[in-house]
């Protein structure tokens, strides 16, 4: 086994008195596809967003890529980690987030161009690249308001890839997305799980999506992983009273 | 009688009875004018001399907005940062400048400032001794900044978070951040009210004729003052200074819708015209 590109130990998060994470553990190898599951308010969401400190962890160590973060005050060293760790770690969340002051194009090469310093015409070669790999080179011109959701969400995974990240992170991708849109998006990260072997973590309810690309599941309940295994697994024969309710109501 | 009037009235196109108030508004004013002993022909011959005010008008709200346009970025950026520091400055600011008179301002910045050096540094006191128009400009800008700092502030915050999180998602410093992604969303919002900030700054430039001001640096309203006074015509003299306001106030107006219209690029679906043959227009649609 290669070191992991994401390695989560001990990791506390409360907001007030609500403690939404009690303890992950949890490590993601090069090529895996962790799916994170369980009922809404289990705490997987935050589980990203403490990955990438978009939320600070209560407590616990972070490590991606070989960069380690644990939560302290911003002095500048703390900062230049945060960021260094969010470079590896691209992240997709449920409501795209897309500039919408940016073209297509623009808001794939934004990143590369601003944070990384990367020559623009190389970047803008990439992006076009990326976003033929998603099926939206046409759309590069346009401005986030005319694409469907599920091309928004199509170029926000290109965003992130644009940073060429050790590890893909998904937050809910399909979520706000119409049903008729949704294979679109779980296609176009079925080919980045399967073609590029691209690490990934992805918190999702689709369970087809799960049972085919995921190389491992981990179940959420309460703030906790109480199950987790490769997909054949986990879905064909829960161990945990919880995880085989939740797979009963969802699938 | 009221139902032919009515019928007839129905007819006329909106717009055109509009025109026609405003003209007969236009005739009473003229109508009453001519009663007051109006004279037109001193009101022509002075029309230069108070118009070459405008320049100086335009000049000092140029830079006056200018300034508060500065200070008004870094005190909403202040008041939003977490530092004390920051929070403290810019409240302090804010406070003051919007608690207290903008002529009190600019006599404190014309006549009081100097006082402020010690009396062993005659040096200091003469670089705190600054004109009439330098002290306009400051004051102006200080205090339209205080307020401007509220309309940056509002328009920094409506930049939605998700926009904050896949910014800093993406590995951004606070600095891109906001140059980058924040700022020229928020700029939507903040130009149309910064517009009618710099409109009422136009009016309220009038303020720095009572400084005084050497006649060469003199905006409109001081030069009205001085040949309405000295004629005793003051009717005809700030008709004139009035209406020159009013003109530049109404030209800003159509430069800022102008503007506004063309800040909505990504915010709303425009009509495009087709590169297909045969197609003229297409409405864009999400596909």
């Amino acid at each position: 086994m290669t070191e992991p590109v994401v390695r989560v130990s001990q990791l506390h998060k409360s907001f007030g008195d609500n403690e939404v994470l009690k303890g992950i553990d949890l490590d993601v190898t090069r090529g895996e596809v962790v799916v994170i599951f369980g009922r809404s308010g289990s705490g997987k969401s935050t589980l990203l967003r403490c990955i990438n400190f978009l939320e600070e962890p209560t407590s616990g160590t972070i490590e991606v890529g070989g960069v380690r973060l644990e939560p302290g005050p911003r002095t500048h060293r703390q900062r230049e980690a945060i960021r260094s760790v969010r470079i590896k770690a691209g992240m997709v969340f449920q409501e795209f987030n897309l500039f919408p002051h940016l073209t297509v194009l623009e808001n794939v090469i934004e990143a590369p161009v601003t944070v990384k310093g990367q020559d623009r015409a190389h970047s803008v070669a990439v992006a076009e690249e990326l976003l033929a790999q998603v099926g939206l080179a046409d759309k590069r011109d346009e401005h986030p308001i005319r694409l469907s959701g599920g091309q928004k969400q199509r170029v926000a995974i290109a965003r992130a890839l644009a940073m060429e990240p050790e590890v893909m992170m998904f937050d809910e991708p399909t979520s706000a997305l119409d049903p008729e849109l949704i294979s679109e998006v779980l296609s176009v990260m079925r080919s980045l799980a399967t073609e590029t072997q691209m690490t990934m973590m992805v918190v999702t309810h689709e369970m087809g999506f799960a049972r085919e690309v995921a190389t491992s599941m981990a179940f959420f309940h309460e703030g906790l992983i109480v199950e987790q295994g490769p997909p054949g697994q986990v879905i064909a024969d829960p161990q945990h009273a919880q995880t085989k309710r939740f797979l009963e109501a969802v699938l | 009688m009221r139902e032919r009037l009515e019928q007839w009235s129905a007819d006329i196109p909106f717009k055109v009875k509009l025109g026609m108030v405003w003209g007969v508004i236009a005739l009473i004013v003229v109508f009453l004018f001519s009663l007051a002993d109006f004279d037109v022909q001193w009101m022509l011959d002075h029309l230069w001399f108070i118009a070459q005010g405008l320049p100086w008008t335009i000049i000092i709200c140029g830079l006056a907005i200018i300034l508060a346009v500065t200070l008004a970025l870094f005190g909403a950026l202040g008041r939003l940062s977490n530092s004390a520091v920051a929070q403290g400055v810019t409240g302090f600011y804010t406070s003051f400048f919007r608690g207290t008179p903008l002529i009190v301002q600019m006599f404190l910045i014309f006549l009081a400032l100097p006082q402020l050096a010690p009396p062993n540094l005659p040096g200091l006191r003469d670089s705190l001794t600054l004109t009439a128009l330098q002290a306009g400009v400051i004051a102006l800008g200080l205090n339209y900044g205080a307020y401007m700092t509220e309309i940056f502030r509002a328009g920094i915050q409506s930049v939605g978070h998700g926009q904050v999180e896949a910014a800093e998602a993406l590995g951004m410093t606070y600095r891109q951040r906001m140059r980058r992604i924040v700022l020229p969303q928020a700029i939507r919002l903040i130009i149309p009210p910064t517009g009618n900030e710099f409109i009422a700054m136009l009016k309220d430039s009038a303020l720095i004729s009572l400084l005084g001001s050497v006649v060469a640096q003199m905006e409109i309203f001081r030069r009205a003052q001085l040949v309405g006074r000295a004629d005793f015509r003051p009717l005809e003299a700030f008709v004139v200074a009035a209406a020159l306001y009013w003109i530049l106030t109404t030209i800003f107006q159509v430069f800022q819708a102008k503007l506004e219209q063309r800040l909505s690029t990504g915010y709303v679906r425009t009509l495009r015209v087709s590169t297909q043959p045969g197609v003229e227009l297409v409405e864009s649609e999400p596909a």
